[in-house]
């Protein structure tokens, strides 16, 4: 949800299967291959961001300088960027640019793009990284609760549960929040805590409870379900039957293994969950006014602020790759039938 | 019949038919049975409290009756989200049809353009297309299409490698076919269950995210709405308490993307295919 928001994680990047050739490789090769693989994918998207940049009304003289620009000034820009030199030429040079981390200028903020992303990409961190604690505390055991009572009747209606949370668009589950805990409770503002630091956003408390839930329930619903597959793929196993016939109270056999060893493969999807937490960061934030990347992002598409939102896209779908990089490597490590070939 | 039977034991996905069979007759039927003024603005009757004035859902701040914005911003809504999703569905087939037919380079070539794709989350891509075209219905199927085709590329990718080497593939192929007749007449026919499945939830997803870029203001522009854009509006008048504004778009939004999750649930059980995990 998205979707994804609603684009689903389902098969984002979890490699098939491995075949058995494709095992002789062993973890160094599996390694080389994935990381190329990441590097290919880095270069597709600056070319669809570059192609982006290219499409904009007027093309990217105007895209920098703005709509009102004289038809003085975009010659003069783009005879200065190297605008009139062949396309290929001027994407590797986009490419030189980003590489040092020379994002453009945004022309309504009076800042680099580079710096505005820099100043709000901790507090956009801090809130997902809230969100992600507290979905994890509750999806854990709900998920293993589910796994431990299959296919009764508290097991369909959690899954249905899920369903229906992961059915319901951010913005609107946060405005729930707002009507019942806010308006009519009073129990919580609804305005989000503002401020230049993460430290400064934090010592308002009060004000990221209804933040960091909205962002946290569309987490829980999908997380609930990774750990209860997870867990009754682990409950399955012969070690459990082993500790049970050991005489291990079933109890301690889920606390004690079972738990533990489903977990794992549950936190490595964390990283293809990355678009997700973006995505969700950008409506929580514009919903609740909180000043991190999200809303920088969306003030920036209310005033065609291309610099910063063709930026904005490029880090944001780097730090995908990466994501998807490092669960895949996690992975593989844990589990060497999935260091199969390239998907 | 059978398939029919199989559907039938599943609960939820004959309550998510039964509601979105509802849903879709309220939007395309329901301003016939209770037509309303949607398009010119009567500020003397704005903001009303449900039941005042013959109004059952209250009336928005430009006076328009609620309930009928409900019907026409739900036709929008299923329209956009029909069309996106079933233009997704077609790019993403014949994508990942051909390059796990094909395979070798080009499939690593059109597989890495996927995952590029992937690794720039729709709903950022979305609002930038949405600042450099004109956010028309049309132009709004078109780009929500082309940003969601990924997803049944992978899967169809899967499907079609383990499709080309069975016989009748292979026979085909010996026989004198085309490739391209083989992918259309083939694999794609060999695919249809995991595709169908596929589309229900691709129709989920493209509702969703239709109203995730209405609610953040760079959807359809008024005087048309949709439910996405309606509940951008009643957010002005949270503070208000005015939750006739809010509830009514988005349970509209729930019960139908949940309806659709359920069906797509049900048809996978029927056709048996692996479809989404999460």
């Amino acid at each position: 949800m998205t979707t994804a928001i609603p684009a689903s994680p389902a098969g984002s990047g979890v490699a098939a299967p491995g075949l058995a050739t494709s095992q002789r490789g062993g973890f160094g090769r599996f390694l080389v291959r994935r990381v190329l693989q990441a590097l290919a994918v880095i270069l597709v998207v600056s070319v669809i961001v570059f192609a982006l940049l290219h499409a904009l009304p007027g093309g990217p003289a105007r895209g920098v300088l703005g709509q009102q620009a004289t038809p003085e000034q975009v010659a003069a820009f783009e005879a200065a960027n190297g605008l009139d030199q062949p396309v290929v030429l001027q994407y590797l040079s986009f490419l030189g640019r980003s590489l040092t981390g020379d994002l453009g200028e945004s022309y309504l903020l009076n800042q680099s793009v580079a710096d505005a992303i820099g100043l709000r990409l901790p507090k956009t961190l801090l809130l997902t990284g809230l969100s992600l604690v507290a979905a994890v505390i509750i999806a854990v055991p709900v998920g293993v609760y589910q796994a431990v009572r299959r296919n009764r009747a508290v097991d369909y209606w959690l899954s249905t549960l899920a369903i229906v949370a992961y059915s319901t668009p951010t913005f609107f589950l946060g405005m729930l929040l707002i009507l019942l805990l806010s308006q009519g409770a009073g129990l919580f503002p609804a305005a989000a805590p503002q401020g230049n630091g993460v430290l400064e956003v934090l010592s308002q408390p009060a004000g990221l409870v209804l933040p960091v839930l909205t962002g946290a329930v569309p987490i829980v619903a999908t997380f609930s379900r990774y750990m209860r597959s997870s867990t009754l793929d682990n409950l399955g196993e012969d070690y459990v039957r082993t500790a049970r016939a050991k005489g291990t109270a079933y109890r301690d056999v889920v606390v004690r293994h079972v738990l533990r060893n489903s977990l794992t493969p549950v936190v490595a999807m964390l990283g293809y969950y990355l678009p997700v937490m973006f995505g969700g960061a950008l409506v929580v934030e514009q919903l609740f006014n909180y000043p991190g990347m999200g809303l920088l992002f969306w003030s920036a598409a209310q005033s065609s602020d291309f610099p910063v939102l063709l930026g904005c896209v490029l880090v944001i779908s780097v730090a995908t790759v990466m994501g998807s990089l490092l669960a895949d490597v996690v992975q593989a490590l844990l589990d060497p039938r999935t260091r199969g070939g390239l998907r | 019949m059978t398939a029919l039977r199989r559907f039938a034991t599943n609960k939820l996905a004959v309550v998510g038919a039964v509601a979105l069979a509802i849903l879709v007759l309220f939007a395309l039927l329901g301003p016939l049975v209770y037509p309303t003024e949607q398009v010119a603005t009567d500020l003397g009757a704005a903001n009303l409290p449900p039941g005042v004035d013959g109004h059952p859902l209250g009336t928005d701040a430009l006076g328009y009756d609620n309930l009928g914005r409900l019907m026409v911003a739900g036709r929008v809504s299923l329209l956009v989200g029909v069309l996106a999703g079933a233009l997704a569905t077609v790019v993403g087939t014949l994508w990942g049809a051909v390059a796990g037919y094909v395979g070798g380079v080009v499939d690593a070539v059109m597989m890495r353009v996927v995952d590029a794709g992937i690794a720039i989350p729709a709903i950022f891509l979305l609002l930038v297309l949405s600042t450099i075209v004109r956010p028309t219905v049309g132009m709004m199927i078109v780009v929500l299409g082309m940003v969601s085709w990924l997803v049944p590329a992978r899967l169809i990718r899967a499907e079609a490698l383990s499709v080309r080497t069975r016989d009748y593939v292979v026979a085909a192929r010996a026989m004198g076919a085309t490739h391209r007749r083989t992918v259309l007449s083939h694999v794609i026919p060999n695919t249809v269950g995991t595709v169908v499945v596929n589309a229900t939830f691709q129709v989920a997803d493209a509702i969703l995210l239709v109203a995730y870029i209405s609610f953040l203001g760079m959807g359809i522009q008024p005087p048309t709405t949709d439910w996405g854009a309606m509940l951008n509006d009643g957010i002005n008048y949270i503070y208000q308490g005015a939750w006739w504004l809010i509830l009514p778009p988005g349970l509209a939004i729930v019960v139908v993307v949940c309806a659709l999750n359920f069906v797509g649930d049900g048809l996978r059980d029927v056709v048996d295919v692996k479809g989404r995990t999460a």
